[in-house]
């Protein structure tokens, strides 16, 4: 007895735009078996990790302070994904974004004027660009898997920036915290609406840089290039385009909204460097990116379910006493669910018997 | 319609409303067919008639959805291939399922699914094949060997599991005419041995010449059973197609001489790109302006390499190899020669000529979106789509495209019709050069007649046209002069008064001198 996956030969388009929503609902399902194991009451436990983060105004400036970072990563992965270029290793463009926006309010710190701010986004998204480039050179270049380098290149962003907090950019005033000095006020990302909550422009960025990836997808000569690239890599070179050019194109997209990302985080929520400066944003946004459908306009709404994921667990871990592992494991369902629906919408299951069974069963008919 | 039935001896196989359904499509509808022990029986009908699908059914790669097949006069299911193979379904594909790193020897070695050494296998295959008039050698690389020589293996592979019923997909498509020859001899000896033949083909001379009867299907439904030899090659079209197909009219080409050169390739080498493509050799060739120029060869002898290297998806070391209008083009992309006037339709459409999941609209843009920029494309990149589904329109309309929606993705139409837009696609911006791979491969009679006029149409209206195909009929139906490609060579044109089957045959098998670096061992 054997399992196997036939193609349909049509997709419903009715469960295509489902696809998401049953995703969600089996994830919650999922999450209440999950909490009843872990001996809490599941209905308390969803309402405090999905429903209580949405009933403060305070909360909601929260919320899209987690969803910008994601939704600027995930919007830029579209379109890598959608060329059919895997960057795995957004974490790193974040945290090397963050690090070279960062060279000016660290080493720098007398320098102080109303330039600051736009030299450091500049510079965060050349940082993350730069570091994305590393992968589509191998790729372009030696046709190595760009899987698996990208994703080594964030454990060595992340102890570079872990080397340089505990030492060459340690705050000399710090006492020997591992962090760099405080960004001075013309370094600090302004907040949209200071009266009501902390949100920064990062989320605005965000909103921007979902509209104008969606324009070029879905509006423009180059958005075509990727799919056709992405879909028929063959007929992709018949139309005249280049397939290694992509490569570099898609990656330093991403690489630089990343690293827009990392920066802005640094700049606007956190206001120095620290060894550790995101939960993970930059592989959650994977998440983000397939449940949103690869979509600049849809991921918006996915970034903005993902960041109530990092904001209810952080809330469930005060109320109901949870590990803020519960998070991870959720994000996880999530992606499992998204992706394993998506399998089937597109392929069914058969199930085939060994074959010197049928044989008999042929025989004796 | 002499259809026998039960009066004489039991039929080896029978199969009684049989049924295939893919979605809402009847790919077979209640198949009636019956073959005696010792005939050859033919399976005629066009590309998407069902053959490939009652075929399949046979062999156990596909379930049917209702009808029943007997064996000998008993009912039996046939699950999977190893449950025909038992049976003594023998089946050799179209398209072969060999490794080309390995032996012959190993290649067979590997369908058997026994544990017997290579050398007994080689041995056995060795003695068959020369029993059988097709020389084999066990021990030669199938990536070496030529397609003739590769179904040869697919054959001895066949026989070696002594099948009664050998089904045989398309057999002839690959091999020269000489070749072809031999394959008949060695199946009349089949049928002499009592063996029994289910031979799958469009060509209407063949089956007359070979076949005891005959089931010709169309649009999934048997339309009729007759003895071939008692028809004419028209009246087994008719049937086939069923209505009379319009003959191409080729008006005679004047003044050709005296016509600029439009495509010139000098010249042109190439290195294989991997360890079993085809180095193309020295190639030369001018097309003129008003001339059809048809290049014939069986599969793999470096078309595939030529098309690439002359389209410009593989670029020249010297520019002047490929001169389009007088321009050299040998280190342009294929966005480059577009712009000097030239237009390409590759040999595959799923995949290479069209994006399978992309609309039809979309498609027009993937070949057309440097030479219309003007027309398409706004600031910054920004499609026009108004204009480009204004344009896919007109074209669907020109070359009659039939299709289920306004602007279905291109995986959505049939063979012909997708072929029918992708060259209505390069047609509609009136092309200097046309350049076109199997332009009817696949393709069912009525699209391929329209296919082949409007591409002589478009020579006498001053373009020059290069038609790369393995269809000898095609090739002499439209061409103006034939050369032949073997082994990434390219022969002499021969114009097409002078121009007989059997000279192109023997060009096609390597006899040209200079050419016979590996000649076939034909006749």
């Amino acid at each position: 007895m054997r399992i196997e996956l036939v193609k349909r030969p049509e997709q419903s388009r009715l469960f295509s735009a489902l696809s998401p929503f049953i995703a969600l609902g089996l994830t919650l399902i999922a999450g209440a078996i999950m909490f009843s194991l872990l001996g809490k009451n599941p209905v308390d436990a969803l309402y405090f990790y999905f429903v209580d983060p949405l009933r403060e105004v305070w909360s909601l400036h929260e919320l899209a302070i987690k969803a910008a970072p994601l939704i600027l990563i995930a919007v830029g992965l579209s379109v890598c994904y959608l060329s059919n270029n895997w960057n795995i290793g957004a974490e790193g463009q974040f945290t090397i974004g963050a690090i070279a926006g960062s060279i000016l309010p660290v080493l720098f710190p007398q320098f102080q004027n109303w330039a600051v701010l736009p030299l450091m986004l500049i510079m965060g998204m050349v940082g993350g660009a730069a570091y994305a480039s590393i992968p589509a050179f191998l790729k372009a270049r030696f046709n190595t898997n760009e899987i698996l380098t990208s994703l080594m290149l964030v454990y060595v962003a992340q102890l570079f920036l872990d080397w340089l907090v505990r030492g060459p950019w340690r705050n000399p005033e710090g006492m020997n915290f591992p962090e760099t000095r405080n960004f001075h006020e013309y370094a600090v990302l302004p907040e949209i609406w200071a009266a009501s909550g902390r949100a920064n422009w990062g989320f605005v960025f965000a909103l921007v840089a979902a509209v104008v990836l969606w324009f070029m997808l879905s509006r423009t000569l180059k958005g075509f290039e990727v799919k056709v690239l992405g879909q028929s890599p063959r007929a992709g070179k018949f139309a005249g385009f280049s397939a290694s050019k992509m490569v570099f194109f898609v990656f330093i997209v991403s690489g630089a909204l990343a690293g827009l990302a990392g920066i802005s985080e640094v700049s606007g929520a956190i206001g120095q460097l620290r060894p550790t400066i995101s939960p993970g944003y930059g592989f959650a946004a994977i998440i983000v990116a397939f449940l949103g459908r690869l979509n600049p306009l849809g991921i918006v709404a996915a970034g903005l379910v993902l960041a109530l994921s990092y904001l209810g667990g952080e809330a469930a871990q005060i109320s109901i006493g949870v590990s803020d592992k519960v998070v991870r494991a959720f994000q996880g369902m999530l992606l499992f669910f998204v992706l394993a629906c998506d399998t089937l919408i597109h392929y069914r299951i058969r199930f085939i018997g060994a074959p010197a069974k049928t044989w008999e069963a042929a025989q004796n008919v | 319609m002499g259809a026998l039935h039960g009066s004489e001896t039991v039929n080896l196989l029978e199969v009684r409303g049989l049924t295939k359904i893919f979605g809402a499509l009847k790919a077979c509808d209640a198949i009636d067919l019956t073959i005696a022990k010792g005939e050859i029986h033919a399976l005629l009908g066009e590309n998407g008639a069902g053959k490939s699908t009652l075929v399949k059914m046979l062999f156990g790669t596909l379930e049917p959805y209702s009808g029943e097949i007997l064996w000998n006069g008993q009912p039996v299911r046939i699950a999977n291939p190893h449950a025909a193979k038992k049976l003594g379904i023998g089946m050799v594909f179209q398209h072969f399922s060999l490794f080309e790193a390995l032996t012959a020897a190993e290649n067979i070695a590997l369908s058997l699914n026994e544990d017997t050494p290579i050398s007994t296998i080689a041995a056995k295959a060795k003695a068959l094949s020369y029993s059988y008039g097709l020389p084999l050698d066990p021990y030669s690389l199938v990536g070496d060997l030529s397609v003739g020589e590769r179904q040869r293996i697919e054959i001895i592979r066949c026989l070696l599991q002594t099948p009664e019923l050998i089904i045989l997909d398309e057999p002839t498509s690959v091999l020269t005419p000489q070749e072809a020859d031999k394959l008949f001899e060695t199946l009349e000896r089949l049928r002499s041995e009592g063996k029994s033949i289910l031979y799958i083909s469009h060509r209407l001379e063949e089956v007359k010449r070979m076949c005891d009867r005959a089931t010709v299907l169309r649009h999934g439904k048997v339309v009729g059973h007759c003895d071939p030899r008692k028809e004419t090659a028209a009246s087994l079209a008719r049937m086939m197609v069923g209505n009379e197909v319009k003959a191409v009219v080729r008006p005679p080409s004047e003044g050709i001489e005296k016509a600029s050169v439009l495509l010139e390739i000098r010249n042109l080498s190439r290195k294989p790109a991997t360890p079993f493509s085809i180095p193309l050799r020295d190639i030369k060739l001018d097309v003129r302006a008003g001339e059809v120029i048809g290049i014939a060869g069986v599969a793999g002898n470096g078309q595939g390499e030529f098309f690439e290297a002359v389209s410009g998806e593989a670029l020249q070391d010297d520019a002047g190899a490929i001169r389009i209008r007088g321009k050299d083009a040998g280190r342009l992309s294929i966005s480059g020669r577009r712009l000097l006037g030239a237009a390409f339709v590759p040999e595959e459409r799923l995949g290479h000529g069209a994006a399978p999941r992309m609309r039809l609209s979309e498609n027009l843009l993937l070949s057309r979106h440097t030479t219309d920029r003007k027309a398409f494309l706004g600031l910054a990149g920004l499609v026009h789509s108004g204009a480009v589904k204004f344009a896919a329109q007109r074209i669907i309309a020109a070359m009659d495209v039939r299709k289920s929606a306004v602007d279905p993705e291109a995986a959505a139409l049939s063979g012909g019709n997708l072929q029918k837009f992708i060259i209505g696609r390069e047609l509609d911006r009136q092309p200097a050069v046309m350049v076109v791979n199997q332009p009817t491969w696949g393709v069912d009679a009525g699209a391929a007649a329209r296919i082949r006029q409007a591409l002589i149409e478009l020579a006498r209206s001053g373009s020059a046209v290069l038609v790369i195909s393995q269809d000898l009929d095609e090739l002499f139906e439209i061409s103006d002069l034939i050369a032949v490609m073997h082994n990434g060579e390219l022969s002499k044109p021969l114009p097409r008064a002078e121009a007989t089957l059997e000279k192109v045959g023997l060009l096609m098998g390597g006899a040209e001198p200079g050419h016979a670096e590996r000649v076939l061992e034909v006749a």
